[in-house]
């Protein structure tokens, strides 16, 4: 058991003047908060994340050129593309363009279609399984029983099918990452919301005549969140490899300018042997970015699981 | 355990408090529990008592005596599915059963309301104890934020809650177990109801915290002339607090009557079991003396007393009919076809 720096105050019964100093409110997140902060693998994720988002936010100002200026491509052999220089750190690509800006702006790419896709799945999930978890019976039979049919297919599978019939747009790419994360969400909001309505302080609530709406609302609902926050990170992660995985299968945008990570490991893939580098660096801009929010996730699932509370 | 010789305030004004109508009445209760595919557990099997304003009743018994479903059953907290309730439960004359979700929404709190076992996690941990407080005066009364705020602080006051202005901001994580319990009573008493159920309230308390919420408790009673159910397997706290006495057992009641009645004359074999198990302070016996076997659900009522295969005084009767209430000589009631003769042992004097 690690001491807290904060002067830890023993309420004793009765006794006024322990009451005098009260520790800061301390709630369930800032709890949390200081426990992520402790845990060095969450400080190397956030890290990494926060690293990922500067990057993605301001591509513009960070990236040395245009992603889409060509002013190189004589310098590109069909059996020499040069690789790493001063001048440009990751090389050029088959196109004359430089590497890492479009790196810096493939980052650009994945955070919108994690995010986006991630808030959408995550809202719609959620909104299912509120509604099952709040009214259960046939309400929640209905709504798992299509999460079950959702869940039988295969994610990947599911997504590339949504975006082959959409067509080929960012927006469907977006589209295509977020439907699978819909009943994972769905069932993981309504299981926390079941085992939470059996706890004492819920019945609790009840018995002093609070209403059904506001007992779902402002007691079940609150205190079900926590699964969805660590599922939430973790599926940042799988939302930016599925991405990057639709693009490379070249459902990304119709654009070829368009700086993907996916999309670019797809271009290269003629070019291994030439420049290994325009395969190695994107494919390691994925995974890092994975990495980082999987290291967080799994920090903030152990920041707010219980059991494994010091 | 407080010393059971203590009489509080709540038990001066007995005679009183007797001579009430009372404001609950049970009759009849049955709850039957139907588990999918299973056979049929009946927890509580024909319960009737019923409380005064002012009179603190207390429900003993062991686990599984089904004290805790009468009581979720009184507010209508028994959920909906696989479980009967039949009877009848009239609070202030209006009978609960059969009350819609919605109706039955405005009793709890407002006319009775509950104190859980385990203050740890009766609180809400993501709502500070204000807003919970608040949250139950403003279910219940037209007041606007401030004046619920305001009332709360009174109420914590009132609690035994020191700073309760300041308090109110605390979460319940930052409050021990005996001041989460306060509060607990707090939130119940918020909203003045008729009748008080405490599941046991103070189980899950340290031995001095127990009592000084037990006093609490009874002089808060005694105050608003609030009628008050213990739900407890703790004699010393029955003995201690209440005017009236329910011995349960196998979900019916055994044994019933004044407390000075039954304490010192105990006639079920059950109920002297139960002190026979409780240390005493004047040192007479050496060892406590368990009730052997373990309370099983699986001998219905229906082929005689379900306490028979534990008890030391089983005759053939007892396997015959189910036994009925028998009125003793000294005015308790006591379910047995072979009952303890009456004794002098003057458990409390």
């Amino acid at each position: 058991m690690r001491l807290s720096r904060r002067p830890v105050v023993v309420m004793t019964e009765g006794d006024v003047d322990d009451m005098a100093e009260i520790a800061p409110r301390n709630s369930l997140g800032r709890e949390g908060w200081r426990r992520i902060r402790r845990n060095p693998l969450a400080v190397v994720g956030g890290g990494v994340i926060l690293f990922f988002i500067i990057v993605a936010v301001f591509a513009p100002l960070i990236a040395p050129y245009n992603p889409l200026d060509k002013s190189w491509f004589d310098q590109i052999r069909p059996t020499s593309i040069p690789g790493p220089s001063g001048s440009h750190w990751f090389g050029l690509d088959a196109a004359g363009r430089d590497e890492l800006s479009r790196i810096i702006f493939g980052a650009r790419a994945s955070l919108i279609i994690g995010v986006v896709s991630l808030l959408i799945g995550a809202f719609l999930g959620a909104s299912l399984g509120l509604l099952a978890g709040a009214f259960g019976g046939w309400v929640d039979s209905l709504i798992m029983r299509i999460t079950d049919i959702m869940l039988s297919v295969p994610g990947l599978l599911l997504a590339l099918s949504i975006a082959a019939v959409i067509g080929q747009s960012q927006t469907s790419i977006i589209v295509a990452v977020a439907v699978p994360n819909i009943p994972l969400f769905a069932r993981l909001l309504r299981g926390s919301m079941l085992g939470e309505r059996q706890k004492d302080y819920v019945a609790s609530a009840e018995s002093v005549g609070v209403r059904r709406r506001s007992l779902v609302m402002r007691h079940v609902f609150p205190n079900s969140l926590a699964p969805m926050l660590v599922q939430a990170s973790l599926a940042l992660s799988t939302a930016i490899i599925d991405a990057a995985a639709l693009s490379f299968l070249g459902l990304g945008s119709a654009d070829p300018g368009v700086a993907e990570w996916g999309r670019m490991l797809t271009d290269t893939t003629r070019y291994l042997r030439v420049a290994p580098h325009l395969a190695i660096f994107p494919g390691v801009a994925i995974m890092i970015t994975a990495l980082g929010f999987n290291l967080f996730g799994e920090a903030v699932r152990e920041a707010l699981d219980p059991k494994l509370r010091r | 355990m407080p010393d059971p010789s203590s009489t509080g305030p709540a038990v001066a004004s007995a005679a009183a408090v007797l001579r009430r109508e009372p404001v609950l009445v049970v009759e009849d209760l049955h709850v039957t529990f139907q588990i999918h595919g299973g056979r049929a557990v009946r927890a509580v099997d024909g319960v009737s008592f019923e409380v005064r304003a002012g009179e603190t009743v207390g429900i003993v018994g062991e686990s599984g005596s089904g004290k805790s479903v009468t009581s979720l059953a009184i507010l209508g907290l028994l959920p909906a599915r696989g479980v009967t309730v039949s009877g009848s439960i009239k609070l202030d004359g209006r009978e609960l059963l059969g009350l819609s979700e919605h109706d039955m929404q405005d009793i709890r709190g407002r006319c009775a309301a509950m104190v859980f076992q385990d203050p740890m996690s009766s609180l809400n941990p993501v709502l500070t104890v204000g807003r919970q407080i608040v949250e139950t005066i403003r279910r219940h009364q037209k007041v606007d934020r401030n004046a619920a705020r305001r009332k709360a602080a009174e109420l914590l006051d009132r609690v035994g809650i020191p700073e309760p202005v300041r308090r109110l901001k605390s979460y319940p994580h930052q409050l021990s177990g005996g001041m989460r319990q306060r509060v607990m009573i707090a939130i119940a008493l918020a909203t003045e109801p008729t009748v008080l159920i405490a599941d046991e309230p103070t189980t899950a308390l340290d031995v001095t915290i127990q009592a000084q919420v037990l006093d609490l408790l009874r002089s808060l009673v005694s105050e608003s002339d609030t009628a008050l159910i213990m739900i407890t397997h703790d004699l010393g706290v029955v003995a201690g607090m209440c005017n009236h006495v329910n011995v349960m057992y196998g979900g019916r009641i055994v044994e019933t009557g004044q407390r000075y009645a039954l304490f010192g004359s105990p006639r079920h074999h059950y109920t002297r079991g139960l002190l026979a198990s409780v240390p005493r302070l004047d040192g007479s016996q050496e060892r406590l003396h368990p009730i052997p076997g373990s309370p099983s659900d699986t001998i219905p009522w229906t082929k005689g007393c379900a306490f028979s295969p534990r008890c030391p005084a089983v005759i053939d009767a007892c396997l015959g009919s189910p036994p009925e209430l028998v009125t003793s000589e000294i005015n308790t009631r006591v379910r047995c076809v072979n009952p303890a003769p009456p004794d002098d042992t003057m458990w409390v004097r």
